[in-house]
């Protein structure tokens, strides 16, 4: 598989494991540089891709994976925007998104992701459509989307419904904090936990270990264990949009955009 | 269990270290924001390693209401 030079994110193909580096300062927020960018990347794996047997995804970026959506960006694309207009363009944002992340989470290839630092909303659920999540120490995992009067609407509650017992998923989701990677691996969202800045190190090993196991079966184990959530995930997707319309929501994306407070991440 | 004077010293020689101040210039009454110049980014990384130091959860929404180090302090007693 080809490697890829983009703006918010690269790619490359060593030896049947590829690395997906995220790198759009400040902290790969995602928009629609990102998706397109994403999409091209699951094209080229869809295309490319049958001689990989898997993929990491990692940040290179100090502050974290991913700090989620970009809501500046989505505040301002729909400012000039109807109401029906606002809606629609949100639907067909959150519909990309979930196609690439579905590819992802179905991909017959092991997918690792490597985290440090905030990764949040977005960023959370882009982490969680991988297999394994190997977080360093200082990673702090958060669904903030009850901040804005949303919720998350990249797949995150079904997938997390998946993996989690209910009460976690209820903790996350309704008091929107934030936790370390310790209490993310006690609830069963990380599978390894690293000193700091060791995530990317521990999964390249953890993909070598894979690449010993015959690919076929390891397809068929994925298949097994791992079942997409379709019609959760689309019901996701009319949730948010029915939330979207919402004026406290509006409210709420032009108070985070036009604000100057050096603490947004903070509830 | 630690003594509130305790836990206050420790978050001071905390933040001290991990945001290269001398130790000597902080004390428990400062607001660690302006004092530390930190954004929300940092202050989640200081909340991580407060965590990792002392074993604890300690919820973000927590420090709403939180500026100085020794009220910081004694809601991270509150958890030990």
């Amino acid at each position: 598989m080809k490697s890829f030079v983009g703006n918010t994110l690269s790619w490359e193909c060593t030896n049947g494991v590829i690395e997906l580096k995220l790198h759009r300062e400040p902290c790969n927020e995602i928009g629609v540089a990102t998706l397109e960018e994403l999409e091209r990347f699951v094209q080229a794996l869809e295309r490319e891709g049958k001689d990989v047997a898997a993929l990491i995804v990692y940040s290179s970026l100090p502050a974290g994976f991913s700090a989620g959506a970009d809501l500046r960006e989505l505040y301002h694309r729909s400012q000039p925007l109807r109401a029906a207009e606002r809606v629609a363009g949100v639907r067909d944002f959150l519909q990309r998104i979930h196609r690439v992340l579905n590819i992802i989470d179905a991909a017959p290839i092991t997918t690792i992701a490597a985290v440090h630092g905030v990764t949040f909303g977005g960023g959370f659920e882009l982490a969680l459509v991988c297999d394994l999540i190997i977080a360093d120490k200082m990673a702090r995992f958060c669904f903030p989307e009850l901040r804005l009067g949303l919720i998350p609407g990249f797949g995150g509650i079904p997938r997390l419904k998946r993996d989690l017992g209910n009460g976690a998923v209820r903790d996350l989701l309704l008091t929107g904090r934030s936790i370390n990677a310790a209490k993310a691996q006690a609830i069963g969202i990380v599978s390894q936990v690293t000193a700091e800045g060791e995530a990317l190190r521990a999964a390249r090993a953890t993909a070598a270990q894979i690449l010993k196991f015959d690919r076929e079966t390891a397809i068929v184990a994925k298949r097994f264990i791992k079942p997409i959530p379709h019609e959760d995930l689309q019901r996701e997707i009319e949730i948010f949009c029915e939330l979207f319309t919402r004026p406290a929501v509006e409210e709420g994306l032009k108070k985070f955009a036009e604000s100057t407070d050096t603490m947004p991440y903070l509830p | 269990m630690q003594s509130l004077q305790e836990v206050t010293e420790e978050v001071l020689r905390l933040a001290a270290s991990h945001f290269h101040v001398p130790r000597e210039q902080l004390s428990p009454n400062d607001d660690f924001f302006k004092k530390l110049g930190i954004d929300s980014l940092q202050a989640l990384d200081l909340l991580t390693r407060i965590e990792n130091h002392f074993h604890i959860e300690f919820p973000d929404y927590e420090l709403q209401g939180v500026s100085d180090f020794r009220t910081l302090a004694a809601r991270i007693q509150a958890r030990l």
